[in-house]
């Protein structure tokens, strides 16, 4: 028997695969499928900044137009009594999805601004939550922001929910830091218990027929998880923390490739949005299938086994390569 | 005896809460001002508040009141506790069906807001001409006359009607009363339940029909019977009075308030004695009580039973000491020798008198007392002390008047009693009253609603607070009237000039407006909100107010509120910003309690999820601290301006004297004799009001516009306009005047074309730019049309320009091409610069109509936003042009308004048929050629039309020299011999709902009419309550819990008359097939209806977003476009096409961007979600079914009748009585 195991922030999981924030995660319905079919763990969807800043918005302007009348129609909207706020349906997500799974539910947070960041993370944690994934981001548009005070926009988050928080937290990144490894070392360095790599985002298109910004998202590809490989191979085993892969794991080949190189587990979301939430049973028997056929014994044996400190040519993964790869198209 | 908590609550919850407390059925319809007491209820019941019992009352919203009336009668009759709310014409429908239940002894309340009823014009102000109207019905009628009554009276009310059986109708002033924020003591339900007696609940229900113990009831009875069975129920109506006061006199052991059928108050010894009901017996109250202490021998008797009318009572009430009577009845009976009151209290009198001399019973009175009657109060008009004295003084003339009118100048019938403006009574001298100048649109009446609360809640003050509005909906002026004390406080009228201890002025354009310092007190505080710094404020002061300044010793304070809302992140809003200045200065509270409490109020309304706007506003509270500065007042007056006159000094006279009146706050002061007689009023005059509201207003490039006509198009306010000239006549233009070279082939060489904007008149709601297509490709976001601040500069420069673009010719109708939106924009609008919301979904259709059809349109509108924007006085929107054509405009009722518009067509055509005979007649001397040309005559495009009518004036030119009966009357009826069209406007809920019975047999007449539905989707006019418009899942008032049902398909039940033409529009998803609709419409010889989308403030969006929400309408399905016209059925095509593609979008994608609908998210998301899913089948669905519709086979043969048939015998009503 093989043992597909693992240790993700102190976490113990039946295996690496774990769904990270997608819809499936959010009703309890798909949760208890993806659990049935063999996930670990579940990262719950993201709790925005922006939306609860919108919810406040919308909120402050249906309030003030109620007093937007004339004599007739002093207001026109029923005035409710009380409303669920989209932080109390993630609370009481964690809570509905406690009692009814047996596996770790991971909350996650969305934005970049400390402010707020301490008290949603409070409540998460009491509602539940056995861990935080911080999914951080910020669009560094001013030129007058220098890449350092980016970074320490994030330790400092990080540093400021650490006081408050006890249970472990995981930073999700983006790949656009001038020292990834440095930052991640930083991160440690500030309490983080994992990182996960790396965080995909809407990017704005353009309409053409408008000349309007608006944004867009596609389903992730397999080619994307190769900048997660190359990452995780660099800094595993030069920085001691979870890590998690993320974006682009598609085929069983995507997973075992990021097992490899070092990742504590790996993330699902695209694939189970195409495939289902059962897909995730065929995932795990084919890990085992390769690991059996393989003769690993068990997923911690291969974990960080190709990273670069272990690798047989690591030189590969720092050079740009740009000469091979154009070699390789031309074949 | 318990101390009740109070309540700082308006009289219409007042009346809610014990209505929702003790009832089981509840039937609701939306009326000013009685539609917040059915909101309250729903919402009460969404929240499953329970009643009494223990159960949720069931609200149930009909069609109209008369529905109302019916259903409550059905439920009364199975045995329910029922209710409903309502007022003026809604008490109206409800008339036929109060004669059954009371004839039937069923004990039920209707709560009403008492309001005038539609005459000379609509009012929605409070008098008691509904309630009158209704005293014939068998209905009990209880009075109440403040908002601690209407609580006090609601459940006595629903106590006597369970006891006596007869149903009372419970009133109170709309507006003075139903909208007045009082402290009130509340009624425990302990009190409510010792008061009503559960074994008369048993008995009603006993009464129930029920199969169990079967019974018949609403028989029909012949001459044999029906006389004596009418005369059963007289001892249960001679029980009543006794009845009620025995409740009273519980009500009293229980809470400690006093009430008597009729109350006496005033000296014992009272020479004159006014008798009186409502809000008004509160002023003659406290004058009565101010005027003895100065030796007058006074007293008032507070009717509240009215009926049964209990004389001896009345004569008992009245102290044997009484010399003369005065009765004020604030309704008119327009024919009568007197109104109601006034003649029960003579006959009641009179007929003791008799009685006595007949038995030579000692009479009460040394001498029957003089009596005399007048009106006072009609649509809420101010009743004063002044003028409650002026009655009393006319009572001790030696041949007082009678029939009088108190509070107008009568210069005609001469009616009216003068009355001593400067006379005040002595309660004010402990009430503090502050007056607040604010817009609808930046929150001073929530906020002063605000500190109502906060003292009423926070301290042992009595507060009372009653808000004034203007009639505009963008741009609302309203003043509100705020007082505090120590004692309960019963001035039901406004504070009054040189009464204020604190005036506000939250506008600073106010200024120039209004004289708002004649209302200051000596050592008054003004507070200003003005962009100036405090050393320039007094310079900026018309001279005028500078001198009230000085005169009075006020002290003024400035604060830049706009500019700290701005630095706090709130905005534009600047309601807590004023609010906390007033706390701060008028000394009202001690400031740091006064602060906290603002504070509490914050929190309370965002509460624990909105906690950053809590922080936002306690940023603002601080910075308004920090930035509050008194102004240094020097001796004397400098300014050398004062207030602008409301109009300009060439506009007509009735403008100036009327109009202008109107608009300046003195309609008042304006006399008897200056008012048109009939309620007809000259159109056009929106134009000289001009209230420069914008914060931006729209500025074209020249270089980039590509004459698209656009902006025209969408412009609801109809202040961008467009004309095309010849090029020559830019020799006079102002320098900064633009205009191009008009483009395309449809025009000759020379020709110039400008797109004008109306700066003063333009609401700055940015849909003009929005629309704009064009971007400079070197900068998307610069566009042809841009929305720039407004500048004084700015204004003064446009001013110009639009001087000069309305001197311009209008361009010749005839050479336009009017189904393209460049042509029919250069046509035109006859409807312009209304007081609609700003950005309204509604106006663009009816001002594309008027371009169209204008000059030859009448128009039936039904009441609602429009006919509030179309005709609400001072000013009217419709208007004419130079050939003084234009479209003649009225409003009827709510309910009747396709038949209005049906008989207007119905007039017409028969002139029209009977000029015909009356030319054929005189053809031998007028000439074949004229006649028959006239007969014949092609009128379906703009040439044929401008023919026929020079050929009427060639007409007319001859019959000046014909003097025959036949040729006199073919003057009168000669204008009908060219065409009009005939236009039925109105909103949803007319058409939907209480108007559909009519709308549907006008459909089926198959009359040439046009029939215009603007779909809000709510009733709009009266708040956003729920219509069968309303879309599946939207939150609307009376569905606080999302509406269940889906939006009634008003297009399909019409298409399947075959013979209507049928079109769905949203100009802002497809402007081209919206203009071509109305094309086709006007022109289809038979009823024709365009139901066209309106989006509203009412569905919680921003009105500047007004064409997205359009194109998501209809990329989601909610709204697909299509037109149906029975002609091309006659050529053998199929009369359905579509306009709109398949659902392109999710539901939830429009959904979600609208508050009506993502609301029940918040407060019911499992409920939201089945609704959702619902919903996009709902779409997908009937789009299948339309294009399954639009893809038939039609018949080819031609020798089949066509399904555009003209209607039948079987559409024809039948003589007979229904069977």
């Amino acid at each position: 028997m093989i043992d597909l195991s693992t240790e993700y922030l102190g976490l113990k999981l039946d295996n690496p695969l774990v769904p990270s924030s997608s819809p499936l995660t959010g009703e309890l319905d798909s949760a208890k499928k993806l659990e049935d079919a063999g996930a670990s763990a579940l990262v719950l969807p993201s709790l925005f900044e922006e939306t609860i800043e919108h919810e406040q918005k919308q909120l402050d302007r249906f309030v003030y137009s109620q007093a937007l009348g004339h004599s007739e129609a002093q207001s026109y909207q029923p005035i409710p009594e009380d409303y669920s706020s989209e932080l109390d349906n993630n609370l009481e997500r964690i809570q509905k999805f406690k009692s009814a799974l047996d596996i770790p539910v991971i909350a996650s947070l969305n934005g970049i601004s400390t402010n707020g960041w301490i008290d949603s993370g409070k409540k998460l944690q009491q509602a539940g939550a056995d861990a935080l994934e911080l999914n951080a981001y910020y669009i560094a548009a001013d030129p007058d922001t220098t890449g350092e005070e980016v970074e320490n926009r994030y330790l400092q988050l990080l540093s400021d929910l650490q006081k408050h928080v006890t249970i472990p937290v995981t930073m999700k990144l983006s790949p656009q830091f001038s020292s990834l490894a440095n930052m991640v070392l930083k991160l440690q360095q500030a309490g983080a218990h994992g990182v996960s790599l790396f965080n995909r985002f809407y990017q704005p298109d353009i309409d053409l027929e408008t000349l309007h910004i608006k944004p867009h998202i596609e389903l992730s590809s397999s080619m994307e998880s190769l900048v997660r490989i190359r990452w995780i191979a660099l800094i595993r085993g030069r920085v001691d923390l979870s890590i998690a892969a993320t974006g682009g794991l598609h085929r069983t080949e995507d997973i075992v490739k990021a097992l490899l190189v070092g990742a504590d587990i790996t993330h699902l979301c695209s694939v189970l949005l195409k495939n289902g939430p059962e897909y995730i049973a065929i995932l795990k028997q084919e890990l085992h299938d390769w690991l059996e056929q393989r003769e690993y014994t068990s997923v911690t044996q291969m974990k960080g086994s190709v990273s670069k400190s272990c690798a047989i040519n690591p030189a590969a993964l720092e050079h740009s390569n740009y000469m091979d790869v154009i070699k390789s198209y031309g074949q | 005896m318990e101390t009740p908590r109070t309540l700082t609550i308006d009289g219409n919850q007042a009346a809610a809460e014990i209505a929702h407390l003790t009832n089981e059925v509840i039937a609701i319809y939306p009326i000013t001002p009685a539609s917040p007491m059915g909101e309250w209820a729903d919402e009460w019941s969404s929240r499953k508040r329970a009643n009494l019992w223990g159960t949720v009352p069931r609200i149930i919203e009909m069609q109209s009141e008369g529905g109302a009336a019916g259903t409550i009668h059905g439920a009364l009759q199975t045995g329910a506790l029922t209710t409903t709310f309502t007022a003026s014409q809604g008490l109206l429908l409800m008339i036929p069906n109060m004669f059954k239940i009371a004839g039937e002894l069923s004990p039920t309340v209707f709560h009403v807001a008492a309001r005038s009823i539609a005459a000379q014009a609509l009012s929605i102000f409070g008098d008691h001409s509904d309630v009158m109207a209704a005293r014939t019905t068998g209905f009990a009628f209880l009075a109440s006359n403040c908002p601690q009554e209407v609580m006090d009276m609601a459940l006595i009310a629903q106590a006597a009607t369970l006891e006596s059986r007869i149903p009372i109708v419970h009133f109170f002033d709309g507006f003075r009363t139903s909208h007045e924020v009082a402290k009130i003591h509340s009624i425990e339900t302990d009190v409510v339940r010792k008061i009503i007696n559960n074994e008369n609940i048993t008995a009603h229900r006993q009464r129930a029909l029920s199969p169990e113990h079967p019974v018949i009831r609403g028989t029909s009875q012949n001459p044999d019977v029906y006389f004596q069975a009418r005369e059963t129920v007289n001892s249960y109506y001679q029980a009543m009075p006794g009845i009620v006061q025995k409740v009273m006199d519980q009500f009293a052991a229980l809470t400690g308030r006093n009430y008597r059928v009729f109350d006496y108050i005033g000296a014992d010894d009272a020479e004159k004695v006014i008798v009186l009901m409502g809000s008004g017996a509160e002023t003659a109250e406290e004058t009565v009580d101010f005027l003895n202490t100065q030796g007058e021998k006074a007293g008032l008797i507070k009717v509240r039973l009215f009926r049964p009318f209990d004389a001896e009572a009345l004569i008992n009430a009245l102290p044997s000491t009484t010399q003369s009577i005065a009765v004020l009845d604030r309704t008119k009976e327009p024919g009568a020798d007197g109104e109601p009151l006034y003649k029960d209290v003579v006959t009641a009198l009179a007929q003791q008198s008799i009685a006595n001399q007949s038995s030579a019973k000692q009479n009460r009175f040394r001498q029957l007392p003089t009596i005399i009657g007048g009106r006072y109060g009609l649509s809420s008009k101010e009743f004063t002390p002044a003028m409650v004295k002026s009655v009393l003084d006319e009572l001790g003339k030696a041949q007082p008047k009678n029939h009088f009118t108190v509070g107008i100048l009568d210069d005609v019938t001469h009616s009216s009693l003068d009355w001593d403006e400067n006379f005040r009574t002595d309660v004010h001298n402990n009430t503090f009253q502050a007056v607040f100048y604010g817009l609808g649109s930046d929150g001073t009446v929530s906020a002063n609603k605000n500190s109502i609360k906060i003292i009423g809640e926070s301290t042992d003050k009595y507060a009372q607070g009653y808000f004034v509005y203007d009639s505009k909906k963008s741009g609302a002026v309203t003043v509100s009237h705020l007082r505090f004390g120590d004692k309960s406080i019963h001035s039901s009228y406004l504070i009054g000039n040189g009464d204020a201890d604190f005036v506000a002025c939250h506008q600073p354009v106010f200024l120039e407006r209004y004289p708002m310092l004649d209302k200051a007190a000596n050592n008054a505080v003004f507070l200003l909100n003005t962009p100036l710094s405090p050393e320039n404020v007094w310079q900026r002061l018309p001279k005028n107010m500078q001198q009230q300044v000085i005169d009075k010793h006020i002290r003024v304070y400035c604060i830049d509120a706009y500019n700290i809302a701005a630095i706090s992140g709130m905005d534009k809003r600047i309601n807590t910003i004023m609010q906390t200045c007033f706390f701060s200065i008028s000394g009202v509270l001690p400031g740091d309690v006064a602060i906290n409490a603002i504070k509490d109020a914050v929190e309370k309304t965002y509460g624990r999820k909105g906690k950053r706007l809590v922080e936002l506003n306690f940023k603002a509270i601080d910075e308004t601290l920090a930035n509050l500065h008194e102004v240094i007042i020097p001796q004397i007056s400098d300014a050398t301006f004062d207030l602008t006159e409301p109009v300009p000094d060439n506009a007509p006279d009735f403008v100036r004297n009327v109009t202008g009146a109107i608009i300046a706050g003195r309609g008042d002061q304006i006399p008897v004799s200056l008012f048109p007689a009939d309620g007809t009023y000259p159109v056009g005059t929106a134009a000289y009001e001009k209230r420069n509201i914008a914060l931006e207003i729209p500025v074209l490039d020249e270089n980039l516009c590509t004459q698209c006509g656009k902006c025209p198009l969408v412009c609801p306010h109809g202040v961008i306009r467009c004309k095309v000239f010849d090029e020559s006549l830019l020799s006079s233009a102002p320098q900064a005047f633009k205009s191009m070279a008009v483009k395309g082939k449809d025009f000759a060489q020379g020709l110039s074309m400008s797109y004008q904007v109306a700066p003063e008149d333009c609401t700055g709601c940015g849909l003009c730019a929005d629309i704009c297509p064009i971007h400079d490709k070197t900068n998307a976001s610069h566009k042809a049309l841009n929305m720039v601040p407004y500048t004084p500069g700015l204004r003064q420069q446009e001013k110009e320009n639009w001087a000069y673009f309305l001197n311009l010719p209008e361009y010749d109708r005839t050479a336009v091409k009017t189904g393209t939106i460049k042509g029919a924009m250069i046509l035109q609008p006859l409807f312009e610069f209304s007081g609609a919301c700003e950005g309204c979904g509604e106006t663009p259709y009816i001002k594309l109509a008027s371009q169209l059809f204008g000059d030859r349109m009448v128009v039936a509108n039904a009441t609602g936003c429009s006919s509030i924007y179309g005709g609400n006085l001072p000013t009217t929107p419709w208007t004419k042009n130079s050939e003084g054509r234009g479209p003649a405009w009225s409003n009827s009722l709510f309910e009747d308004n396709a038949e209005f518009g049906l008989g207007m067509r119905l007039a017409i055509d028969k002139q029209r048929e009977y000029a015909g005979e009356l030319l054929q007649q005189l053809q031998p001397d007028i000439g074949d050629g004229l006649v028959e040309l006239i007969l014949g005559a092609d009128e379906s495009t703009e040439t044929g039309i401008q023919q026929q009518r020079s050929r009427i004036q060639a007409l007319r030119d001859k019959l000046k020299h014909m003097d025959s009966p036949a040729a006199r009357e073919l003057v009168s009826v000669a204008e009908n011999l060219a065409r009009k069209s005939v236009w039925i406007i109105g909103g949803d809920g007319w058409a939907y709902d209480i108007g559909y019975g009519g709308l549907d047999h006008v459909l089926a007449s198959g009359m040439d009419v046009n029939i215009l539905v603007l779909d809000t989707e709510v009733y709009s006019n009266t708040g956003g309550q729920t219509s069968k418009a309303t879309p599946r899942g939207a939150v609307a008032k009376f569905s606080a819990g999302g509406k269940a049902s889906p939006k009634k398909d008003l297009a399909l039940l019409a298409m399947d008359y075959e013979h209507v033409y049928v079109a769905r529009v949203a100009y802002g998803a497809k402007d081209t097939q919206t203009i071509r609709a109305f094309h086709e419409a006007e022109a289809y010889p038979g009823p024709a209806l365009i139901i066209a989308y309106s989006p509203c403030i009412a569905h919680g969006i921003d009105l500047k977003d007004n064409h997205l929400h359009q194109q998501l309408a209809v990329d989601s399905g909610h709204w697909p476009l299509f037109r149906y016209n029975p002609q091309q059925a006659a050529s053998g095509k199929n009369p359905l096409h579509l306009d709109s593609k398949q659902p392109s979008i999710p539901y939830r994608e429009f959904i979600e961007t609208e508050i009506r609908f993502n609301m029940l998210w918040r407060t019911h998301p499992q409920e939201a979600e089945k609704l959702l899913k619902q919903s996009q089948q709902d779409v997908l669905h009937r789009y299948l079914h339309y294009e399954k519709l639009a893809s038939l086979e039609w018949d080819k043969t031609g020798d089949i009748e066509p399904s555009h048939r003209k209607p039948t015998k079987a559409t024809t009503p039948s003589k007979e009585q229904p069977s």
